[in-house]
């Protein structure tokens, strides 16, 4: 863990010695619930986070809230020094905040290589004028492409550059877009779930790519359901449970928290079961294998 | 030379074909149709009033004429600027919602121009359902083709004025084939195909989509006026009640013919749709009239429905064994399953 954030103390809110994003008193209800509820947040520069907690906790709707996706009822964010409320998706991201989604959206009917492209800020091109003229963008189009050939190779899709994105497996249209993302050149990326769905083999090397996205200096946030990733890769643990944020620390600190334990698996995980509560399992198994307070996912 | 296979004129008949292929009414259609792949084809717009940029075209240049006597270039302009601010009026509400909802709001707008253009109300300006019919003299004046000679070859003949249309028509054709060719291969066309692709990951990656949508509106609209425009100069009026919610769909139809997302294929589309409507059409006649077909089944002014019921069939096999039209690639078609 860097040393800068060792001597934090681990409680919900701590302030950070060089904040990238600062979330202050953030709620969003969506009729009588309340699914982003969060007091105060700062967010680490130039270190790996985790955003962990249950089905429900309201991490993706944070997520949306924070990259501009979806509007708070309340609430400010200060993004590298500068406020950002209100501030629509694609000024974040020109301003150095690139997100990628659960589900993954890989611009299917694009080539591989287009995809890339895309991710290019300030691209001269992409005024209606200036696109009529090709001598104008040409040459910014071949560095755009060199960067993405490179980008390509490192994220192991050389091969795949001129096949269409649709084409691509699951796993590596994750690898496709978080290599999309950095053609935006981020100072943070916003990573929902990236290993949602993704089989063993590849999660370790979408690991690795996590981890040099850090060591590039671009500080990653990240929403995650499993906790060995979580424990593998992450500086520090953020965790929220119906919508707001309960507990904070390194990841070690995070796995003993009785608060994060019984958000989890509920207060009373641990206590016998009393007779009545026996025979509803009993009888549910009676019916047909049916689990009782079974997996949502 | 007619040679007559049976009792057949065939000569006729390919002529027809082949010059209803070329006409105003396939030059019409093209344009309205490379409006349609702009938005459709491109930037996944589902604009269901093209009619309406048609209209506008149509009744801004000749309103320009009529009502303000401004010269023909001008009133060009004007006829532009129609179809920019129908874009404006449709776009600023719809294009932030779904996609469906700009669907619903342009099959309606394009009935509101038709019907306001109609109406008594406006009798002072549009001449209500008598049309503009008093516009095309400047026009004509710029013909360098004389109105009582025929020009053309082979079996493309027509009269001066009508030529003088169908030259700028295609003239017309190609500046925007190329314009589409041009955009489409550029970032900008990439960022347009991108938020048809997934307007989400585009406003990740810092594209306001928004905006190139509202682009995309604009410029397909303004090549739908061109269709309008072209449509009053080759017929010399403007009629309100040729601006039917139906005829949008026949638009849509020469695209999906050529095959949606490809430059060339509005044109192609439009080209067979005419030839294909004036063979029917002309085949169908003279079955009834050497009596292969007998009256009691169908007689010659039957012959103009029953052309559309054959074209229809003909198309819905097309659809059927080549869903990705004439230069569609199956491939992506088959990207959309995922």
């Amino acid at each position: 863990m860097p040393t800068d954030l060792a001597q934090l103390r681990h409680e919900p809110g701590v302030s950070k010695p060089d904040p990238i994003l600062v979330v202050d008193n953030m709620r969003k209800r969506f009729g009588g619930i309340v699914a982003v509820d969060v007091d105060h947040l700062e967010i680490q520069r130039g270190v790996i986070t985790a955003l962990i907690g249950p089905n429900g906790a309201g991490k993706t709707t944070f997520f949306n809230v924070l990259t501009g996706f979806d509007t708070p009822d309340e609430g400010h964010t200060v993004f590298n020094g500068e406020n950002i409320d209100g501030a629509k998706p694609h000024r974040l991201a020109q301003k150095g905040m690139v997100r990628t989604f659960q589900l993954t959206k890989a611009l299917t009917k694009l080539a591989v290589i287009e995809n890339m492209k895309l991710g290019a800020k300030y691209q001269k091109g992409e005024h209606f004028l200036n696109a009529l003229i090709s001598p104008i963008w040409r040459g910014q189009e071949g560095d755009i492409e060199r960067r993405g050939d490179t980008l390509l190779k490192r994220f192991q899709l050389g091969h795949m550059r001129d096949e269409y994105a649709g084409s691509l497996s699951g796993g590596q249209r994750k690898l496709l877009e978080m290599s999309r993302s950095l053609m935006a050149e981020p100072s943070l990326v916003m990573l929902d779930e990236p290993m949602a769905g993704v089989n063993p083999a590849l999660k370790q090397s979408l690991l690795d790519h996590v981890r040099e996205l850090k060591d590039e200096g671009i500080s990653v946030v990240f929403v995650e359901h499993d906790m060995d990733v979580v424990q593998g890769i992450s500086d520090w643990v953020v965790v929220m449970a119906e919508g707001a944020i309960i507990a904070e620390g390194p990841p070690e600190s995070i796995a003993a928290n009785k608060l994060v334990i019984d958000a989890y698996l509920g207060s009373h995980h641990d206590a016998p079961l009393d007779f009545s509560e026996e025979e509803a399992i009993l009888k549910a198994s009676d019916r047909g294998g049916e689990t009782v307070g079974g997996e949502e996912e | 030379m007619h040679f007559v296979f049976g009792v057949f004129d065939w000569l006729f008949i390919l002529q027809q074909s082949l010059n209803e292929a070329f006409d105003v009414n396939a030059i019409v259609f093209a344009l309205a149709a490379i409006g349609l792949n702009v938005h459709f084809g491109y930037a996944g717009l589902l604009n269901f009033g093209q009619v309406g940029f048609v209209a506008m075209g149509a009744y801004g240049m000749g309103l320009a004429i009529t009502l303000w006597s401004l010269n023909p270039f001008l009133a060009i302009l004007v006829g532009v600027l129609f179809a920019v601010v129908f874009a404006l009026l449709l776009g600023l509400p719809t294009l932030r919602l779904r996609a469906d909802y700009l669907a619903i709001v342009t099959i309606a707008a394009a009935e509101i121009i038709r019907l306001v253009a109609r109406s008594t109300a406006m009798r002072g300006i549009t001449r209500g359902a008598e049309g503009l019919n008093e516009f095309i003299g400047p026009f004509r004046d710029l013909s360098p083709f004389n109105p009582s000679h025929d020009y053309g070859f082979g079996p493309f003949v027509w009269r001066g004025n009508q030529f003088f249309a169908i030259v700028v028509g295609w003239i017309l054709i190609l500046i925007f084939l190329l314009l589409v060719w041009q955009l489409m291969r550029s970032p900008w066309g990439r960022v347009v195909k991108a938020i048809r692709e997934d307007e989400d990951a585009a406003r990740a990656l810092g594209k306001s989509a928004y905006w190139y949508k509202m682009q995309a509106l604009i410029l397909g609209g303004v090549i739908g006026g061109f269709a309008g425009m072209v449509l009053a100069i080759g017929n010399a009026t403007v009629q309100p009640d040729f601006f039917v919610a139906p005829l949008t769909f026949f638009f849509w139809l020469v695209l999906i013919l050529g095959g949606v997302g490809r430059v060339w294929s509005p044109v192609v589309g439009s080209v067979i749709f005419w030839s294909l409507i004036t063979f029917v059409q002309n085949l169908g006649r003279q079955l009834v009239d050497n009596g292969y077909v007998p009256t009691s089944i169908m007689d010659t002014s039957q012959v103009d429905q029953i052309r559309f019921w054959i074209v229809g069939i003909a198309l819905a096999l097309l659809m059927v064994y080549r869903p990705q039209g004439i230069f569609g690639s199956r491939e992506e078609m088959a990207l959309d399953a995922h």
